[in-house]
């Protein structure tokens, strides 16, 4: 009896709570995304209506490539994929920027500002640039899919929609 | 009772245990173990072994192991940063810190006269770890300071005669710093470049000395890639020349063999904490003969040959000693423990993951310290995978910062090889179970971030990444 005593008595002391060790430097949004990054993969680039976007360097330590597919009827993106070479940071503000893009018309998506990544995502200062990288990403996007539809129809309107974005 | 002796048991316990986190650690005290603890000496009439797990109230203390007790945090990868304080060293230590008080500088009485016998020892134990005489050792506040006093103090003191100093591109922030003090007061610096593998070449050196050169500074071991410069050859050569020869050595002493007299070193900066002792100490090896000639950073007492004044912190330098004596006693043990998990470690990872590369040069390296770099894997994301494991993608100093490695890029590695490196620190009291869960930690999420890689994605279409015009991103 006593025995058991001492065992319930000294398991309390070495039961310490299990803290999340990285929790300390990244934001619980970004580590959320980073272990379940959401629309992570490929679409097929030769498709007419995927856009791709790749932006950054490796000599930067950060490259994302984003791309989108567009339903031409709505102009609306109905599916979106990512990948990312990068920090945590760079890998959640590509997934979140999946996550938000998705079922948005083309206009709206590149409307999307860093800022509004980097704020729903706490971003520090010092990873600032992951979110600019993000907005870059998208636009890039929607600048190749513009490109291949005009190229595609062979229209004047398209044209200067390429040449303006 | 030591305290100390405690602690050691049951981590040695721990030790074996991981890293299975349902092992609840407990202690076997023997009878005599337990004759302290009232509730427990009830239970020897009917057992002569108890098992039980002391609580804080009954021990005084708390006990933890030497790395972790409860399981709760990483695996500690990282002895570069700095290592575990080993248990013998804090034995050594905590008659220092409670009743031999003395003032190791106080000759009037007996208080003085025990604390400096300590000190004495400690002196002794340090000089013969590195085959020098106990006279020669100087205490300070660690390596950074010790590099600071031989740098600054040589060329400080010769100024006017001599205006030159030599180092490598790849040393340690402290030295490069006080050069670059040193340049702003007046003096020229020459950076030695690496080869790919990281040594200097001794026709750079010998190319780059002056009439004027006053001291050479290059360390021993590299901190981030673990590369063995050429002592020997360095020490000759300066020798023969007249220069004096400085190394910064903490993370070598204790690790590698190292002879001030056979390798003609001069200066040679020690640091406590990386030999598993305690943290805030560290000596300078300052040679007699022929004599080095110093000015010193701080002026006061005189203490230490009027090259340090300040009382010497008595309980860390007793550690220092003791962590100086024990390495000289296992070091053999430990090099040919800490190669095999090394061996281990690289091979597990190499077999199972593909464009894995090892930084700095294979052969002429401390084992303990594995750089490896992990091609189209992002190291501060691989990083943050394993969070499991404490390491580092390369200095503690500049782990914060978001610049590649300067070591790295002197080995004139691509700038996106430099992004993906990660440094295994091994040592006394890794175990081959660690090794073994983090080769598998590393493989998986390896796969998982080239998976979410598009350079991999690249490269599996035959790509060629180099030859792509990346728009830089300001």
């Amino acid at each position: 009896m006593l025995r058991s005593t001492i065992f319930t008595a000294s398991r309390s002391l070495f039961a310490k709570p299990s803290t999340v060790v990285a929790a300390r430097f990244y934001h619980p949004k970004v580590i959320d995304h980073y272990e379940r990054p959401r629309n992570v993969g490929s679409l097929n680039k030769s498709d007419p209506f995927v856009g791709t976007g790749l932006v950054g360097a490796p000599a930067c330590g950060d490259v994302m490539k984003l791309q989108i597919k567009v339903d031409e009827a709505t102009g609306k993106i109905v599916d979106v994929k990512f990948k990312t070479f990068g920090c945590g940071s760079a890998i959640a503000s590509s997934s979140y920027m999946t996550e938000r893009v998705r079922g948005m018309t083309l206009e709206d998506a590149g409307a999307i500002k860093n800022t509004e990544v980097a704020k729903e995502l706490c971003l520090p200062p010092v990873k600032l640039h992951c979110s600019m990288l993000a907005e870059d990403a998208i636009k890039s996007a929607i600048n190749d899919y513009k490109r291949k539809r005009a190229a595609a129809t062979g229209t004047a309107t398209g044209a200067t929609a390429s040449a303006s974005a | 009772m030591s305290f100390a002796r405690l602690i050691q048991g049951p981590a040695r316990m721990l030790r074996s245990a991981r890293p299975s986190p349902s092992i609840t650690p407990r202690f076997i005290l023997s009878p005599a173990a337990t004759a302290f603890h009232t509730t427990a000496k009830r239970l020897q009439a009917t057992e002569t072994q108890v098992l039980i797990t002391p609580s804080t109230e009954s021990l005084g203390f708390e006990v933890t192991g030497i790395k972790d007790a409860g399981n709760t945090r990483p695996i500690y990868m990282d002895m570069q940063a700095t290592s575990p304080t080993d248990p013998r060293v804090l034995d050594a230590m905590l008659p220092y810190m409670t009743e031999l008080y003395g003032n190791p500088h106080s000759r009037t009485h007996s208080y003085g006269w025990e604390t400096e016998k300590g000190v004495d020892k400690a002196r002794e134990d340090i000089a013969k770890l590195i085959g020098a005489d106990s006279k020669e050792i100087v205490f300070t506040s660690g390596a950074t300071e010790s590099n600071n006093l031989s740098i600054k103090g040589v060329a400080r003191f010769y100024k006017g005669k001599k205006n030159h100093i030599i180092t490598t591109q790849t040393e340690h922030k402290c030295v490069l710093d006080s050069c670059r003090v040193l340049s702003d007061e007046g003096f020229d610096v020459t950076y030695l470049p690496v080869g790919k593998n990281g040594l200097i070449s001794m026709d750079d050196l010998k190319a780059a000395v002056r009439p004027d050169t006053a001291l050479v500074s290059v360390m021993a071991v590299n901190n981030e890639i673990g590369v063995i410069q050429p002592l020997e050859e360095i020490g000759a050569f300066c020798r023969s020349k007249k220069i004096f020869f400085h190394t910064d050595a903490a993370q070598a002493i204790g690790k590698i063999p190292i002879d001030v007299n056979k390798m003609n070193i001069d200066l040679l900066s020690i640091s406590g904490h990386k030999i598993y002792g305690p943290k805030g100490v560290g000596a300078l090896y300052v040679r007699r003969r022929p004599r080095v000639r110093l000015l010193p950073l701080m002026t006061g007492g005189g203490q230490e040959r009027g090259l340090r004044s300040g009382t010497v912190a008595a309980p860390l330098v007793v550690g220092l000693g003791e962590a100086c004596r024990i390495a000289a006693e296992e070091m053999t043990y430990d090099h040919e423990r800490v190669k095999r998990l090394s061996e281990r470690l690289i091979k597990g990872i190499t077999s199972q993951v593909s464009h894995v590369y090892r930084n700095g040069d294979e052969v002429q390296s401390y084992p303990g310290c594995v750089n490896l770099s992990f091609a189209y894997v992002e190291g501060e994301s691989l990083l943050m995978a394993l969070k499991d494991i404490a390491l580092s993608s390369g200095s503690a100093c500049t782990s914060a910062s978001l610049e590649p490695s300067y070591v790295l890029r002197a080995l004139g590695a691509e700038d996106d090889m430099a992004h993906s490196s990660i440094r295994f620190g091994i040592g006394r009291f890794t175990t081959e179970e660690e090794i073994d869960f983090v080769i598998s930690r590393v493989v998986a999420h390896v796969d998982k971030l080239r998976e979410m890689s598009p350079l991999w994605e690249m490269v599996q279409e035959g790509i060629d990444i180099s030859k792509i015009e990346w728009a830089q991103h300001a």
